[in-house]
């Protein structure tokens, strides 16, 4: 299996530079140009002032962000011109490294805003949970294309999972529990290799009963369980039999969690986990408390929802954003980013983001399937899992229908390390890709 | 199965995120959000509120600079409390409350910690200013009253309210607006228009510059200055004369329609209504509900006329050629109704419409009045007929004058009493008491003192109105300066102008004459009824007047109106006479009726119904 050419997976040749730029996915690429280009135009107008005028000053965040873009196309004339087979073999050291530098962070790290999560490498700060995010969607496709690996056995879905599993309890203390949240959505990849879908079901069931018993409560839940299992027995074919007591087995269990869930709910909690939930299934009814919630917890997701609204369908236009020049919106050249789009651009703006992100999430789930190679579709599989848990995350947090989870938007946020790894991991994908119709490197 | 999951899920996020974004943008979206953006904050540049000036130029309502001592309760530093509270002439617990009341409001935004310091008490505390970090004051214009009199007329300003923001959306919260008077009416005029700033602020609500590079800012318009028709003088000398007395007196130019003078008695000064003790001095004059100082009974105060009506009624009776100069009716000391006798004070014997008029005499006009009926077959044609000749003197609707307020008064319809008696069950006899100016005719005093004007014109006359110059240009409105004609001709009047001539040569004010001016009138006096514990009960009559003069060259026509006065010669006829003197001459020869007048008051009158005691109606006391 094993490439002869392993040992000069250095050489860069103009040769093959040629064939990767005629076999490269250029709808992919244009995409990643649109959507750099638009989230660095507003990120323009979220921090721009009247006195620099420059976009290439530096001392401005747009100025810096304009260099990492500049970084960032370097960098992909690098991954695209290195051999295929390099990340497939370096992928283990590379969850070494990244592993060591999650852990070096508890001794070295730099903190800002109350995270340790950074190292500060003089001209910026690196930020090695986006490291840990390419580097273990690399190992994770390596693990499960791995010929001894077989999916179906517990043993082995314990180490698919730990392997996702250990960056995230690495970053879960520095804070950034947002961050760790994302490695969580490399189980899709291994769900597409054949984890049942029986935990998927689970987990899904999980959420729903929760949300359900916060928003509705435990009686509208029984009631709601009561009708499903009337209709089951209503509308049941004559020779199917209903198991009655594993369904009965299920019904109760499905109780327990409920009541359990208020439990955790109004005695594990604490306020501002409250708040948080309160705000996001709007629980609370008095307006009083309502507006203290938007002044206080609820604020960022308040002035974004508001700064959006504001925008109508056309928008107010390019730096004509009130609210993104008043600063209403905390944090909104990085994670709510989306909030200067919805205030600039309006609902044209908005939507075009929306499809160009789908539409980018559609083609590389293509993409990952036309692999004949299982490295590079798991592989593909993680980059869109990954990917695509911050766009919804991110998104649907700016927007008021998710809780308040802090992880930027690929591609569009303020922020070097996460431009330049969130390129890192789209362009491995594409370089891999170019090299599709080969089963092995 | 595997394979589409995850593209089911990302299109179904899409259609999530796409459903909510048009709720935000699509649905929820407004327009009209410009200054309920928080981002955005509008700085505004008042113009100076226009002053008001009398018809000759005199000085009325002027402004005044107030001072406000204002607080950033955050830049406040520890201080002097004890000094400061004394210099500003507050005790130490109201300044600790207010202090904190600012606080509550915002610490970074500035509140008014002392509303309108005198000028004396500015003057103190401006050299100790520096001393109080966090404090400074802010000049603003106050309304400045040049006159005690006139509140009525010239109305006052206060704060917009709830409702006014919700009507007109040119307002914002603590801006002033005219309540009354000429300042309600003419608001738009005196206000101006402020100019606005606005500026692009942050969440801490920092100015960051001025938003769009100031190309929705607006520099202000100024108030415009006014003259109105009063003339100052005139006014002040009406409501000195009305101490004591409650009723109204209406003088208008019958060559123009001008209001001369519209006095309310009891009134207040305007400058009551101004200043730090403003809201104390208005809840005082609001819950007066008894003397009623707020209410302007000059326009307001609708009262069966009594006798000045007659001499319509005579216009109208020889307009539709019932009578003419030489038609005489018997006066029985009274007349009758069917078998019912109803009484007169003439003195009796055979009237004419001359001696009908300037001796009072009811017969006659009854006489006249159901002449008037029976020229037509049926009482509704009749009643149809006189009632468009009465319209035509502005009685029964709306005049149509420039102040905010009035009451239409009533000339009865033959559907009303159609109402009141059935449809063909009642006659001219039924309604006879309207011959006298009493039964269901009412009128204001306004009403009254334009029928007089019509009646100075011979036929016509101007809508009155108290606007007369803007800006110093004669107003050009056609609705004040077209002529509307009654539906008389010319030719009847001077028989009834002769009558009311002699009404003060030889009839019932021949002791209110004023030397070498010749005047018409009419007296009048009015019965009324008031409700005492749910009993009907009669009071002392009205005291009527109306009158114009000179009589060849009308310069001023009046009506008085002045309630429980009694006979129309003694209150209302003095304070007629008096005020034609003073506006024709300029001066009063005949100061014992001057004084007269300045010293008796109704007082006692006024109060015999709340008295709780029986008491006499029409007593003579001089």
């Amino acid at each position: 299996m094993r490439n002869p050419t392993a040992g000069r997976s250095l050489k860069l040749t103009n040769v093959s530079g040629r064939s990767i730029l005629k076999r490269i996915d250029w709808l992919s690429v244009f995409i990643y140009l649109a959507l750099v280009l638009i989230g660095w135009v507003n990120i323009y107008s979220s921090t721009f002032s009247e006195e620099h005028a420059s976009i290439f000053d530096f001392g401005t965040l747009y100025g810096k962000q304009l260099f990492f873009i500049g970084v960032s196309l370097i960098t992909i004339v690098i991954i695209l011109a290195l051999e295929v087979n390099f990340y497939e073999r370096f992928s283990s050291v590379l969850y070494l490294i990244s592993m060591i530098s999650l852990l070096g962070l508890f001794v070295f790290g730099k903190t800002i805003a109350g995270a340790t999560s950074w190292y500060d490498l003089g001209f910026f700060n690196l930020q090695p949970s986006e490291l840990a995010k390419v580097a273990t969607a690399l190992a994770l496709a390596k693990y499960l294309s791995d010929i001894q690996t077989d999916i179906k056995r517990r043993k082995d879905q314990l180490y698919a999972l730990l392997i996702i599993l250990i960056p995230a309890l690495l970053i879960i203390p520095q804070p950034d529990p947002g961050s760790a949240l994302v490695f969580f959505a490399l189980i899709f990849v291994i769900f597409r290799e054949g984890l049942p879908l029986f935990y998927l079901a689970i987990i899904v069931s999980l959420i729903l009963i929760f949300v359900v018993t916060l928003k509705f409560g435990t009686v509208w839940l029984i009631i709601g369980l009561a009708l499903l299992i009337i209709l089951l027995f209503g509308f049941k074919r004559k020779s199917f039999k209903i198991p009655v007591i594993p369904l009965s087995l299920v019904s109760i269990a499905i109780i327990v969690f409920s009541l359990s869930v208020n439990f955790v709910f109004n005695n594990v909690f604490e306020q501002r986990h409250r708040d948080r939930f309160s705000l996001w299934l709007r629980l609370e009814k008095d307006p009083e408390k309502l507006d203290q919630i938007r002044k206080t917890i609820g604020y960022n997701t308040h002035q974004s929802e508001k700064a959006i609204e504001s925008g109508g369908f056309f928008g107010k236009g390019f730096l004509e954003g009130t609210r993104t020049k008043g600063d209403f919106v905390p944090e909104q050249h990085t994670d709510y980013i989306f909030s200067t789009v919805g205030e600039e651009w309006g609902f044209v703006g908005t939507a075009t983001v929306i499809l160009l992100f789908t539409t980018l999430f559609l083609r590389l789930i293509s993409l990952a399937e036309r692999q004949k190679n299982a490295f590079a579709r798991m592989y593909g599989y993680g980059v869109i899992s990954i990917l695509l848990i911050h766009y919804f995350i991110n998104i649907g947090m700016v927007i008021g229908v998710l809780p308040t989870i802090g992880i930027p938007l690929p591609f569009f946020s303020y922020g070097g390390s996460g431009l330049l790894f969130f390129t890192v991991l789209l362009f491995i994908f594409l370089r891999l890709d170019t090299n599709r119709l080969k089963e092995s490197f | 199965m595997r394979k589409i999951l995850l593209s089911s899920l990302i299109i179904l996020i899409a259609i999530a995120f796409l459903g909510r974004l048009s709720y935000l943008q699509i649905f929820s979206f407004s327009t009209d959000h410009m200054l309920d953006d928080p981002a955005i904050k509008a700085i505004y540049d008042y113009p100076e509120r226009g002053y008001i000036y009398d018809r000759n130029g005199k000085l009325l309502v002027g402004n005044d600079p107030a001072y406000d001592v204002m607080v950033i309760p955050r830049e406040v530093k520890p201080l002097d409390t004890l000094e400061f509270c004394g210099l500003l002439g507050i005790d130490k617990e109201k300044f600790i409350e207010k202090l904190r009341k600012a606080r509550v409001y915002s610490p970074r935004l500035p509140s008014v910690l002392v509303p309108q310091l005198s000028k004396q008490d500015y003057a103190k505390l401006q050299e100790k200013m520096r001393k109080y970090t966090g404090f400074y004051i802010q000049k603003r214009s106050l309304r400045y009253y040049d006159t005690p009199s006139a509140a009525n007329v010239l109305g006052y300003i206060s704060e917009v309210n709830e409702g006014d923001l919700a009507v007109n959306k040119y307002y914002v919260q603590g801006e002033l607006k005219g309540r009354t008077g000429v300042e309600r009416y003419y608001e738009d005029l005196l206000r101006g228009r402020k100019g606005v700033q606005y500026i692009q602020k942050d969440r801490f609500n920092r100015d960051i510059g001025p938003y769009k590079n100031g190309a929705l800012d607006t520099l202000p318009e100024q108030g415009k200055q006014i003259s109105i028709t009063i003339d100052k003088t005139l006014q002040e000398y009406g409501e000195t004369l009305m101490n004591g007395k409650r009723g109204g007196i209406v003088a208008i130019e019958p060559a123009t329609g001008e209001i001369l003078s519209m006095i309310s008695g009891p009134t207040y000064d305007p400058a009551l209504l101004v200043g730090r003790e403003r809201s104390k001095n208005y809840t005082k004059l609001y819950n007066d509900t008894i003397a009623n100082p707020t209410w302007d009974r000059s326009i307001h105060a609708q009262q069966p006329p009594g006798s000045p009506f007659k001499t319509l009624n005579a216009l109208i009776a020889l307009q539709e050629g019932v009578i003419d100069e030489n038609t005489k009716i018997q006066c029985y000391n009274g007349f009758y109704v069917g078998r019912k006798k109803k009484g007169c004070h003439c003195g009796g014997g055979l009237r004419d419409i001359h001696s009908g008029i300037y001796v009072s005499c009811n017969a006659y006009f009854a006489g006249a009045f159901k002449k008037i009926y029976e020229k037509f077959d049926t009482t509704d044609e009749g009643m149809d007929v006189w009632e468009k000749h009465m319209r035509s003197f502005g009685l029964g609707d709306y005049l149509g004058y420039d102040l905010p307020f009035g009451q239409k008064g009533r000339i009865p319809s033959k559907e009303y009493y159609d109402k009141w008696y059935g449809d063909n069950r009642w006659s001219a006899s039924y309604i006879i008491s309207n011959s006298i100016g009493q039964g269901e005719i009412l009128a204001t005093p306004v009403q009254l003192a334009n029928m007089t004007a019509a009646i100075a014109n011979r036929g016509y006359y101007f809508t009155p109105h108290i606007l007369k110059k803007i800006e110093g240009k004669e107003i050009t409105e056609p609705r004040f300066t077209e002529a509307k004609h009654t539906t008389i001709d010319p030719k009847y009047f001077e028989p009834v102008i002769e009558g009311m001539a002699d009404v003060y040569k030889k009839g019932t004010a021949r002791w209110l004459q004023i030397p070498d001016i010749e005047i018409a009138g009419k007296t009048g006096t009015a019965e009324n009824f008031t409700k005492i514990n749910g009993v009907r009960t009669q009071l002392t009559d009205h005291s009527v007047f109306v009158a114009f003069a000179p009589v060849d060259d009308p310069k001023i026509a009046i009506a008085v109106y002045i309630e429980n006065g009694y006979f129309g010669s003694r209150y209302a006829g003095h304070i007629a006479s008096l005020m034609i003197e003073k506006y024709l001459k300029g001066e009063i020869t005949r100061t014992d009726l001057e004084k007269r007048m300045l010293e008796k008051t109704l007082e006692a009158e006024y109060a015999k119904p709340y008295s709780g005691e029986e008491f006499k109606i029409n007593e003579r006391v001089w």
